[in-house]
């Protein structure tokens, strides 16, 4: 037996990408093709676990023939499209949201976003000192994770992967409009009054850190994290006989994260509350 | 799905209106009271459960219309109902201006500040209006952004929380094949329609509000010290639908020829005006021929984006997947906008009649109207019309004996200009955030309920009559070759003769202020609304086609021709456009989630400054507008720059 499904063999999409011939199957992303090019196109409301939605548009790609950019990771391949990645217009819209996104949100736990903001020399400065920000404080309200909204650049992963992509718990949603929607559960609640059942695969799919561990976040406050100095230790959770995978963010030999792998064929990077934060049993020294 | 549902409990009022719009609740898993040992052996899960989905809207709206706002308890009610996780539930609640979360007066006063209402006056009105009930007991004010009734700005909407006009739950009326023997008057009381509160059927209706809207009709109200308010007990005489069209009763009007002329609550009257002639051919001629009539017409999209209709009833209709759905898309929001009210005021049966075709030509048994939900009377005259064309088989089952069955259901928006984009519209019915999807696949392959579905506006479906009861080639006579047949055009502002006029595609933007009456100190004119685009006094000669506005570098839009004097400052009117497109972003995609913010900042910044001191922001609102248009997702974002660029291109507005 297999622990890789096998799917019947597709057929092959061929189009061009920055007039190089490319070809991916059948149903694959502009993205898939960018990624199979060795073409580097940011990305951070895209999850390799959840179905695109496109929100942030910061991998828009000019599509020959259309009046608008399209965005690289839910486009599908088609038959004989031509696309460009690196235009004028690509990398202007790219600049506009990193800097529309920097000006607002707090994005410095965001990976390569530093990196990004250079790339594409984007100065979120320029809006000036009296831009509107989401001004959001932490929400501390139960000992396992922290929600963190100023951070957040509301990608909707985290609504899809406790909904009806993964966790179907359904206990947040996006709420209100505009600038002022934001990540909540219903009432505004705290999350102890929540459906939440604190399976924590949204702070998994987080590209920001706006979800984090309490642990992180606290040691981060302290001034204390790490990633350097920590190791990862893929190991198979003893709680159940379902088999996660789980993978042990150690720091100064403790653990201090669990994150699962995002291409394990048990989990597709989710856990439960037992196996995503029920470890402190295993640094019980006494 | 195993939700779990707070522990809040719903009043009786608010369990009252719930259940006069799903029935009272079959068991305590439900939100029954009382638990029966029956409970112990009932289910209702999977597609059961989930397929009420679409009942959450116009549950919020029965909540909200019984007690002014959504509480906790009633939210969970509601949830508990249809099997919602709550949490969704408050994200579709607060995402819509017309519901509140937050305790609510019963009376809401919305004082109109859009573009339309500003240039007559909104802000002395709404100065007023806030003086006078700002501090009064149970009513509230807010500011709104465009009414829809920009033909008597500036406008005003009463919204009234409480039982429907005689009481509720009332008994369903009868449904008697007799026509009403009334004579027609202008303003009558609100007639019960049995389609709310029957939940076996179709029209899941929630129960319409006892509310009133109210434009003064003045210029320029003055509010003295002595102005009282005086919100009137019932409902206020409204000026009969036929006052917004100038023309009304020409012999030359295609499209308008019935407003004004026959009695909107008279499905006879319609007939003996020529009514369900288009259909009758319609059957003559078969789905097919329909669909080549409307093709060979060259009837256009007219709702702003002039898609071929053709086209589109063409690739719906030959969708393997099944059903088909027709939806008439009946929330005009573009501010200046108002064309649809007027039709489904003055003559709703029209509508009806050619939602029917239209269904009929695409293979849909059952048509979604989404109705603006700031359109009162328009849903009162609907409600009646399609009553009185189900008890006369004119909807329903075998529809005059040809064996084609097609049904109707309106479901009222909620205060969302982002709904009238195809697709968030169909999250909107589907009982979701009112969030447009990412397109392709395109809606007449997945549409609404992931189904084939054909959207058309109102003003599109209405020429569907004059195309089967003159042909296509009369039809396509009329006009231009690339712009066929009539245009209803929303003339507003500083015009002597604000309304809808009707004038064959062709004419110039001269010819049509002539109509109105143009003041002699104009400054500008917007065309197409807060999307679209302005152009000068000196550029009348603007041919009001697609081509010719195309061609000049503007955009027709939906029909909007809004006349702007020089009594406001150009910078407020853009700040005004600036708030709205920031207001309406549903937030989901960066580029206009925070590009419509960064837009009015900026213009705020040079709100008093011209040349040399604007150029730098003028720069910067530059490249947010060209990542908007260029980036987001759907029609909002991308055109919520092009009236400020045509404004700083065209008019020299910080010059």
């Amino acid at each position: 037996m297999t622990a890789i499904p096998l799917q019947p063999p597709r057929r092959l999409v061929e189009f061009t990408l920055d007039g190089e011939p490319v070809r991916v199957p059948e149903g694959g992303t502009v993205l898939d093709a960018c990624r199979a090019a060795g073409k580097d196109v940011p990305t951070l409301c895209e999850g390799d676990t959840l179905a695109p939605k496109n929100a942030c548009r910061v991998c828009v790609v000019e599509v020959e023939g259309a009046r608008t950019l399209a965005p690289a990771c839910s486009r599908r391949a088609e038959p004989g499209m031509a696309v460009r990645t690196d235009t004028e217009r690509t990398r202007h819209s790219r600049r506009l949201v990193l800097e529309l996104l920097a000006s607002s949100v707090d994005l410095t736990t965001t990976p390569r976003v530093a990196e990004w903001l250079k790339e594409y020399e984007a100065k979120p400065d320029r809006f000036g000192p009296d831009a509107a920000r989401l001004n959001e404080s932490p929400k501390v309200d139960n000992d396992l994770y922290v929600r963190d909204y100023d951070k957040c650049i509301l990608c909707y992963k985290c609504v899809d992967a406790c909904g009806e992509q993964w966790q179907n718990s359904f206990a947040i949603s996006v709420v209100g409009r505009g600038f002022d929607a934001r990540i909540a559960v219903e009432h505004d609640a705290p999350l102890t009054d929540s459906a939440c059942v604190y399976c924590g695969n949204c702070v998994e799919v987080c590209p920001t850190g706006a979800l984090s561990f309490k642990s992180e976040f606290d040691m981060r406050a302290a001034g204390t994290w790490d990633e350097a100095a920590q190791t990862e230790t893929t190991t198979v959770c003893a709680y159940c006989g379902v088999g996660c995978n789980l993978t042990l963010h150690v720091q100064d030999n403790e653990i201090v994260k669990v994150t699962s792998p995002h291409d394990s064929p048990v989990t597709h990077g989710n856990l439960c509350i037992k196996g995503r934060f029920g470890y402190q049993h295993v640094q019980n020294r006494d | 799905m195993d939700l779990r549902f707070g522990d809040s409990k719903p009043t009786d009022e608010e369990r009252d209106a719930v259940d006069a719009l799903l029935g009272p609740p079959e068991s305590a898993w439900e939100g029954a009271d009382d638990r029966s040992d029956a409970d112990l052996r009932w289910a209702r899960g999977g597609r059961a459960a989930r397929e009420r989905r679409d009942l959450l809207l116009p549950g919020l709206h029965a909540l909200n219309d019984r007690v002014g706002w959504i509480s906790e308890g009633g939210l969970d009610y509601l949830c508990r109902r249809l099997t919602v996780p709550p949490a969704e539930a408050y994200g579709v609640a607060t995402f819509y201006s017309m519901f509140s979360v937050k305790p609510r007066a019963r009376t809401v006063v919305r004082v109109c500040t859009d573009l339309a209402c500003a240039v007559r006056g909104a802000g002395a009105l709404c100065d007023g209006v806030e003086a006078e009930l700002g501090s009064a007991e149970g009513v509230e004010v807010e500011r709104s952004p465009c009414l829809g009734v920009c033909e008597r700005a500036p406008a005003v909407l009463v919204v009234r929380a409480g039982v429907p006009a005689g009481g509720s739950p009332s008994p369903p009326l009868p449904e008697t094949g007799a026509p009403p023997q009334t004579p027609y008057r202008p303003e009558r009381p609100r007639p019960q329609t049995p389609d709310g509160l029957d939940p076996r059927r179709g029209g899941w209706v929630s129960a319409p509000p006892a509310f009133e809207e109210r434009g003064s009709g003045g210029r320029a109200p003055s509010f003295g010290k002595g102005w009282a308010w005086g919100l009137p007990a019932g409902p206020l005489a409204e000026p009969p639908p036929a006052q917004a069209v100038p023309q009304a009763g020409s012999p030359d009007l295609i499209l308008l020829r019935r407003i004004g002329v026959v009695d909107p609550y008279s499905l006879d009257d319609y007939r003996a005006h020529n009514g369900y002639t288009a259909l009758r051919r319609a059957f003559a001629l078969g789905p097919a021929a329909v669909i080549r009539e409307v093709t060979d017409a060259g009837l256009v999209g007219r709702g702003g984006a002039a898609f071929p209709t053709g086209r589109k009833w063409q690739a719906t209709a030959s969708q393997p997947d099944h059903p088909h759905y027709l939806v008439c898309n009946a929330d005009e929001s573009e501010p200046g906008t108002f064309k649809d009210r007027v039709l489904m005021e003055g003559d709703p049966y029209a509508l009806i009649e050619s939602m029917t075709i239209a269904a009929y030509a695409v293979g849909a048994r059952h048509g979604y109207l989404y109705l603006r939900g700031e359109y009162p009377r328009a849903l009162r005259t609907l409600e009646h019309a399609i009553g009185q064309a189900r008890a006369r088989g004119l909807l329903g089952d075998d529809i005059l004996g040809q064996g084609f069955s097609f049904d109707i259901e309106i479901r009222r928006g909620a205060g969302a200009y982002i709904c009238g984009e195809e697709t968030a519209l169909f999250n909107s019915i589907e009982g979701y955030r009112g969030e447009p999807r990412s397109k392709p696949p395109f809606p007449v392959e997945k549409g609404l309920f992931g189904k084939p579905t054909a959207e058309n506006n109102v003003e599109t479906l209405v020429n569907v009559l004059p195309i089967l009861t003159m042909g296509a080639a009369a039809y396509a006579a009329i006009g231009t070759p690339k712009s066929t047949g009539p245009k209803l055009f929303c003339v507003s502002g500083a015009v002597a003769r604000p309304g809808l006029y009707e004038l064959p595609f062709g004419a110039t933007l001269g010819d049509l202020l002539g109509l109105a009456g143009t003041p002699d100190n104009l400054r500008a004119i917007l065309l197409g609304g807060a999307a679209g685009g302005f152009v000068r006094p000196d550029e009348l000669d603007i041919p009001l086609t697609f081509e010719g506005t195309r061609e000049a570098g503007t955009t027709l839009g939906s029909g909007v021709v809004l006349a702007i004097d020089d009594s406001v400052p150009l910078p407020r009117l853009l700040l005004r456009v600036a708030e709205f497109f920031r207001d309406e972003s549903c937030g989901q995609c960066v580029p206009c989630r925070v590009g419509t913010v960064r837009q009015e900042e900026a213009l705020h910044r040079i709100a008093d400054r011209t040349g040399p001191a604007a150029a730098s922001d003028i720069a910067l609102l530059r490249d947010i507008g060209q990542a908007m248009r260029d980036a987001s997702i759907c029609g909002l974002g991308q055109t919520a720059w092009n009236a400020v660029e045509s404004a700083i291109d065209r008019l020299g507005a910080y010059e």
